[in-house]
């Protein structure tokens, strides 16, 4: 099969070609995010960021930076599109989603602009997948407004401790309380289930803490419903940042290793619960 | 009418339990055919409706080391039950690590398969673990419908690309849509491909070999005789889900799987393995 004239002949009508060896460096960071079924994909020269919203509350974006990609070629500063992920992700795995070492998924990914479909080619072992998802118009994104300059608190740790935690939430209560605090318990996570309240202590001289910047006491209430799907994501990555700003809004940021050992980033804001936040000022 | 088998080799035993499992995984309930030389899984479908049909026969002697049987009658010397091949696969889980396996059809209250297991023990009393299957005879007067399907000449044959790369990529496509276009060519080409309103999914395989027209056909007036060109698609349209549970089914890598393609009617998986055939039709489902 003549690939690459076909290749050299297409590419032509296109906008925006992004060529991976190893597909799952794409899926895995897209499954981090994947808690609703569209997401809002922009393209630019530093490469695709994924967003993908619930609520009005909660927001999650995807960046995977043109330097993972082979070739990434775009040109137009920006492409924006809406997608179903649920169809993408399916596409991307198409040759099963386990890894089985020695075999990858190589993909090249293509859009040829306004109103047209998302072109995937997938090849492995000498098989061919073509796929063509239909794009839609986008829409617009919160912009939760979260700028460095009004973090109040901020911690980077580990994300293996996290981790259980995180799986062990109290699915019964509606509500995750996170305090952080220059003083004791310094973090704690507290939930208010049927059974009872549970609270997680995280000192900040544990190892697992890599960084402990807290100025003041703060204690914010999330629903817990909209969080849950950032385990998704604190399960691939190995370090995650946790800040919180003057608003109670809370930045997690995870840091999740690729097949390749690159790094790419995932973040989730979300808003407090309204109905009974408790912000002290000191 | 009697039947009475003794499975002694734990090879033989594992190798009758595989070939129950992959039945189980086809087909809820079904029918076993019993007569001197085979056991056969046999399941009718209704073809209208879109049912599949399965045939599977593997030879008594190479599972049993005693057998016996006796037909409804001299010149009807067969024996039809219809059963849940679960309930086999179940009995069987017993005798993972069995001495010996015996078989008998029995009439406990109703008719059933007798399943008698004897057990490595510690002691010198013998661990047996009896499992009773339930059975339904059925009358002579049924037998004419699950006689083997004809193996009529088909537009295209080939043999397929190995299972578990196919059933990957179907279990994925089953998430997109619930029919998937099987198209096949001379040139050792296949393709997989669903279609929906959003999302146009196929994949492509290469290199594919055909097997020779008389080899594997038992009826030796089928003949191909090539008319087009090698780069012409043989298509059908199946449902997702059944090509799914087919390739789905095999716990080993089979010797052989060749696909037949009757355009418009039917697509027929003929699977080999040693001694074992089976066969699966899907209904062609047409736009």
């Amino acid at each position: 099969m003549p690939l690459n004239t076909q290749q050299a002949e297409d590419d032509g009508q296109y906008v925006l070609v992004a060529k991976l060896d190893n597909a799952r460096n794409m899926s895995t960071i897209l499954k981090a995010v994947h808690f609703k079924e569209t997401a809002l994909v922009i393209a630019s020269a530093m490469g695709l960021k994924v967003t993908v919203e619930d609520s009005k509350c909660i927001q999650a974006n995807a960046f995977l930076q043109a330097g993972i990609f082979q070739e990434f070629l775009i040109k137009e500063e920006q492409v924006t599109f809406k997608i179903n992920l649920t169809v993408l992700l399916e596409c991307l795995n198409i040759f099963g989603s386990s890894s089985t070492p020695g075999s990858t998924t190589a993909l090249r990914m293509c859009y040829a602009g306004y109103g047209s479909p998302l072109v995937l080619m997938l090849e492995e072992g000498g098989v061919l997948t073509n796929c063509s998802i239909k794009t839609q118009e986008p829409d617009e994104t919160l912009d939760f407004n979260f700028c460095s300059t009004n973090v109040i608190n901020k911690i980077i740790m580990k994300s293996e401790c996290l981790k259980e935690a995180f799986n062990e939430l109290d699915m019964t209560s509606e509500i995750l309380q996170i305090l952080m605090s220059p003083d004791k318990p310094y973090f704690r996570l507290s939930t208010f289930g049927n059974a009872g309240s549970t609270h997680s202590d995280f000192p900040k001289e544990s190892d697992m803490v890599e960084a402990f910047n807290c100025t003041q006491t703060q204690t914010n209430r999330y629903k817990v419903s909209l969080l849950k799907p950032s385990v998704k994501a604190l399960s691939s990555s190995v370090r995650v940042s946790i800040r919180t700003d003057n608003r109670g809004f809370l930045s997690l940021q995870f840091m999740i290793k690729n097949e390749d050992g690159q790094v790419c980033f995932v973040e989730y804001y979300c808003a407090p619960d309204e109905d009974m936040e408790e912000d002290y000022d000191s | 009418m009697r039947f009475r088998g003794k499975l002694m080799d734990i090879e033989c035993i594992q190798h009758f339990t595989r070939v129950v499992s992959t039945v189980s995984k086809l087909a809820k309930t079904c029918t076993l055919k019993i007569d001197r030389s085979k056991l056969y899984f046999i399941l009718q479908g209704n073809v209208v409706s879109g049912d599949i049909s399965i045939w599977c026969e593997l030879p008594q002697c190479h599972i049993f080391t005693e057998f016996n049987m006796e037909g409804l009658s001299e010149d009807a010397d067969e024996i039809f039950l219809e059963l849940t091949p679960e309930n086999i696969v179940k009995a069987m889980k017993s005798a993972r690590n069995a001495k010996w396996v015996k078989m008998k059809l029995t009439n406990k209250h109703i008719p059933c398969i007798t399943f008698e297991v004897e057990l490595p023990s510690l002691t010198n009393l013998p661990r047996t673990v009896i499992h009773d299957v339930p059975v339904c005879v059925i009358p002579r007067r049924s037998w004419a419908e699950f006689q083997e399907p004809k193996l009529t000449d088909f537009d295209i044959s080939i043999y397929m690309p190995p299972l578990k790369v196919v059933k990957n990529i179907v279990d994925r496509m089953k998430h997109l849509g619930n029919f998937v276009m099987l198209s096949v060519n001379r040139n050792g080409e296949m393709t997989l491909k669903v279609e929906t309103d959003l999302v146009s999914v196929s994949t492509h395989f290469y290199n594919l070999t055909c097997p020779n027209s008389r080899s594997w056909s038992k009826d030796p007036s089928v003949t191909r005789t090539p008319t087009q060109s090698c780069h012409h698609f043989v298509e059908a349209r199946v449902n997702i889900q059944k090509l799914a549970q087919f390739v789905s089914s095999q716990q080993v890598v089979p010797q052989k799987v060749v696909c037949n393609i009757h355009a418009n009617r039917t697509v027929h998986f003929l699977l080999l393995h040693n001694d074992v055939t089976l066969q699966y039709f899907l209904p062609v489902v047409s736009m």
